[in-house]
């Protein structure tokens, strides 16, 4: 999902056209975890599935939600919710793990 | 607030300018904080049943397995299209307020509560699915959880023991089964799966149903003619809030109904 | 007091400016909301102080002789919920908070007064639900409310209790959410970072914890809710759930909590210590990062709570080494604090005598928790009286002695008005006399084995009972008075004028009471906060 690199020239907003190739790509995201469900990985299905979602929310958030374009408080703002959300998973995941 | 704003007022005093604020950027600064800010509460609070969810996924992968056989995939999956479409829609919505075209805001925040409810309806549909499997966790509502197909119990889905013994991947391909007893423990234990189902989704209905109640609220100002270059704050702060729904969905996706498709052997 | 003529009150300010309950009810300032939940908490305190003195004439004699076993378990449930979610986690961010944070960054008003309102309306709600609650009998789980107890095994009415406090937690969300936008969006001209009060940044790190912690909480009671309602097991073994996630949940907000609790009365302390040493702060820097290394730090500490509850012992290493490192940014503090006394020109008015029993007293609770982190010992005084000492000189010889202090010493300000110096500085000391006479005897007990949450115990430790007791009677003097003489001064205490404290601060600079809208014209600050050395002034005597 390398797409983000390819958009076009940035504005200080995103434009329809750049709002519909998010979509686009999003769709095929979707469709694309779909059929890697189907397909048997092992333990690379979660893996798959979920870098798929984090991929997509991440275009959510940078595009659709403008973070491309904000400020470094958004930006921090963000981070450290994904960043507490991984503490609470992995520290009680830690203890799961190696009983 | 009725006038028509949608170039910016001679003097700086806009009439939704609120007085704690010295001027309008301040107020967007903030507001836009806000909800920011806001939105990291709601990351937490669905991150908890998330927590709890992946441990007891790996506690007890095999119930897990067969909750998420048992619920349909394609529905799923066609709700993430629509969620993803109202998402594209409000983005739209949010540009047009921005550049103070009236019929085009509203025509993109008609268009998101439309998929919004359709969203909702398609789960709508999938609950009751699952009321009629008696799949729904407790022995309050509708006839209790049982997950071997008992009387009154409809539905292909419903007898999860069985199709614990002839399971299928997601491709359709059968793979071996669990013995009878096994299947019906795991079975039993599938509840605990239903339960944060019904838990994820239900909470992620709540934030949709409120924000549809709002989305509401911000057409009606849209179709006055509130918003415009000078002011469209409350749709922006709402399609954060609205996309932030739409990221929660692109998580419980392959979490309910994808990852656990593959049978332990 | 540098002049000597007659001081008067202003003639309008936020008080009096609107009269009528309506102009109280619907208010969106910031100081009157913060009356607001003075009021409410104030109810509270007295509330969960009435079921600590039940608690403690239960515990006079050996046997379980004044109440029965489950009306026991009810007194310390609702003892500990009243005291934690309805007084101490509001206290000092919700009424002096509200009241001082948009003044001191140099603001008219919160970011959100609305929603500020709402907070104090959804603290109302939540409070209802636990009044309900305690109406029907009150809940016998403990304020932790450990499953599958609380979910499968009682007939008191939990889920009134659990929603209570669910609710009660989002008016906490909403403050911090507020706060941390104001911080960050709504200082004054010049005031930058480096130039707030030690106060704001300590509620602004609180703030923090509030938002990111309170609603891992709130997911968790839902589900505690849900699984008591429907019958389902979430954290029910019979049913495949682990009790132990419920304690990992619980534990992940519970323990920011105690830092949200006392983060804000270490800013007290702060802002106390300066004006009465009439000196700056030493090592602001360090202090302001240390409150929000605690907020980060407290995070990552939760499980030294279920040291005994079955989680992995690798996993207990790791909670019990990071439990030790958290320690440290609230030592940096107290020697900060101590630095900042040396060589001031210190002066003994009652907010000081309450910040010196803080530091006193803080520091053996904090150094206590320290024992408490240790794997091997926590074994042996997990659950004993080892813990509620601990916790209580933390809480109440920490927190409630900041709280007090910060009361008194903004008083004049919030009020207009000075209280009796006497009755204030008598109070001060039967408090810390009081509150020592209590607590230090459990310790020892708690070391000897007495468990916790027990009404009957073996008769070895009555005496050491019976002073705890003595204390409590003591202690319970200690709060009342300032109850009498604050309410005393609204009426007949002598009128303060603008500072009476010689103290430095933005909040100094209005009228006391200020007014509505605080500044007449937004301020430029061009300096630090705490600029004490360059005055020549005696010592702060008023």
């Amino acid at each position: 999902m390398s797409a983000e690199n390819s958009r076009a020239a940035e504005s200080s907003h995103p434009t329809p056209a750049l709002y519909g190739l998010i979509l686009a790509i999003l769709v095929s995201g979707t469709a694309l975890t779909y059929f890697a469900a189907t397909w048997e990985m092992g333990i690379f299905n979660p893996i798959v599935a979920l870098t798929i979602a984090c991929t997509k929310a991440t275009l959510v958030i940078l595009y659709f939600m403008h973070v491309r374009y904000s400020n470094k408080l958004t930006i921090i703002t963000v981070c450290a919710g994904f960043f507490w959300l991984l503490i609470l998973i992995s520290l009680s995941l830690s203890d799961y793990l190696t009983r | 607030m009725s006038t028509n704003q949608t170039t910016a007022p001679a003097t700086g005093h806009h009439p939704a300018w609120a007085h704690q604020f010295e001027n309008m950027q301040q107020q967007k600064e903030a507001s836009s904080f806000g909800m920011w800010v806001f939105l990291l509460t709601e990351i937490m609070m669905f991150g908890g049943l998330f927590t709890a969810y992946m441990i007891y996924r790996i506690k007890f992968y095999d119930a897990f397995v067969a909750g998420s056989s048992s619920i349909n995939v394609q529905w799923g999956f066609g709700n993430t299209l629509v969620l993803i479409g109202s998402s594209f829609t409000m983005a739209m919505a949010v540009w047009a307020a921005h550049k103070g075209k009236r019929m085009q805001q509203v025509v993109y925040l008609v268009l998101t509560m439309v998929l919004g409810t359709a969203f909702l309806g398609v789960k709508a549909v999938e609950y009751k699915a699952k009321y009629d499997e008696c799949h729904i966790p407790g022995q309050v509502i509708g006839k209790g959880f049982n997950a071997t197909g008992g009387p009154g119990c409809s539905g292909e889905g419903a007898n999860i023991a069985e199709e614990l013994e002839h399971p299928k991947t997601l491709a359709g391909k059968e793979v071996a089964g669990k013995p009878r007893a096994a299947a019906e423990q795991i079975a039993r234990q599938s509840e605990l799966f239903f339960v944060f189902y019904f838990a994820m989704t239900g909470l992620h209905a709540t934030h949709m149903i409120i924000g549809l109640g709002v989305l509401a609220w911000i057409l009606r100002r849209a179709w006055k003619s509130e918003f415009g270059p000078a002011y469209y704050t409350p749709v922006e702060n709402f399609g954060l809030y609205w996309h932030f729904v739409d990221i929660v969905w692109i998580y419980l996706f392959p979490l309910l109904y994808l990852i656990n498709r593959i049978p332990h052997h | 007091m540098s002049t000597a003529t007659q001081t008067v009150m202003p003639e309008k300010h936020y008080l009096n400016e609107f009269f009528g309950i309506r102009s109280w009810l619907l208010t969106k300032d910031h100081k009157r909301i913060a009356i607001l939940y003075l009021l409410t908490i104030s109810f509270f305190f007295f509330l969960g102080g009435l079921f600590a003195s039940l608690i403690r004439l239960e515990l006079l004699t050996p046997a379980g002789d004044l109440f029965q076993s489950d009306t026991y378990n009810k007194l310390f449930t609702m003892h500990g919920v009243n005291m934690i979610f309805f007084f101490l986690i509001p206290s000092v961010p919700a009424v002096l908070g509200n009241f001082l944070v948009p003044i001191m960054v140099g603001a008219r008003d919160l970011a959100f007064p609305k929603i500020n309102l709402l907070s104090w309306y959804i603290f109302i709600a939540g409070a209802a639900f636990a009044l309900t609650a305690l109406l029907y009998g009150g809940v016998d789980t403990g304020w932790t409310f450990y499953t599958p107890l609380s979910s499968g095994y009682l007939r008191t009415p939990v889920i009134v209790m659990g929603v209570g406090i669910l609710i009660a937690g989002f008016a906490s969300i909403f403050t911090g959410l507020n706060f941390i936008v104001t911080v960050h969006r709504m200082r004054a001209p010049g005031m930058t970072w480096g130039r707030l009060p030690l106060f704001v940044w300590a509620n602004y790190a609180a703030s923090l914890i509030m938002v990111l912690g309170t609603p891992v909480l709130a997911i968790t009671l839902i589900l505690l809710v849900l699984e008591r309602g429907f019958h389902i097991g979430i954290f029910d073994p019979k049913l495949g759930g682990d009790p132990v996630l419920f304690q990992h949940m619980f534990w992940f907000y519970s323990h920011p909590a105690v830092y949200i609790m006392i983060l804000p009365g270490m800013g007290v302390i702060s802002e106390i210590i300066t004006c009465f040493s009439r000196k700056r702060v030493f090592g602001y820097t360090f202090i302001a990062f240390s409150s929000i290394a605690i907020a980060v730090f407290g995070f990552v500490v939760w499980a030294h709570h279920m040291f005994v509850a079955g989680i992995s012992t690798y996993s207990a290493m790791v909670f019990s080494l990071l439990s030790y490192a958290v320690a440290i940014p609230s030592a940096v503090k107290v020697f900060n604090w101590i630095a900042t006394m040396y060589k001031g020109s210190v002066s003994y008015d009652t907010p000081m005598l309450y910040a010196f029993g803080f530091i006193g007293l803080f520091t053996i609770g904090g150094l206590t928790g320290l024992f408490l982190a240790a794997l091997g010992l926590d074994v042996h005084i997990h659950d004993t009286y080892f813990v509620i000492a601990h916790f209580h000189y933390v809480m109440v010889g920490g927190m409630v002695m900041a709280y007090l202090g910060g009361l008194h010493f903004w008083w004049p300000k919030i009020t207009g008005r000075i209280y009796p110096e006497f009755w204030a500085k008598l109070a001060a000391l039967i408090t810390f006399i009081g509150f020592n006479l209590t607590f230090f005897p459990q310790f020892i007990l708690g070391y000897l084995g007495m468990p916790r949450r027990y009404h009957s115990y073996p008769e070895e430790f009555q005496v050491l009972n019976v002073l705890s007791s003595a204390g409590a009677s003591i202690l319970a003097v200690g709060f009342i008075l300032p109850l009498i003489y604050l309410l005393w001064s609204l009426r007949y205490g002598e009128i303060a004028g603008p500072n009476p404290w010689s103290a430095k601060g933005l909040e100094w600079t209005t009228s006391s009471p200020p007014p509505t809208h605080n500044f007449d014209v937004i301020p430029v600050v061009t300096e630090g906060p705490y600029n004490y050395g360059d005055d020549e002034e005696a010592a702060g005597v008023h």
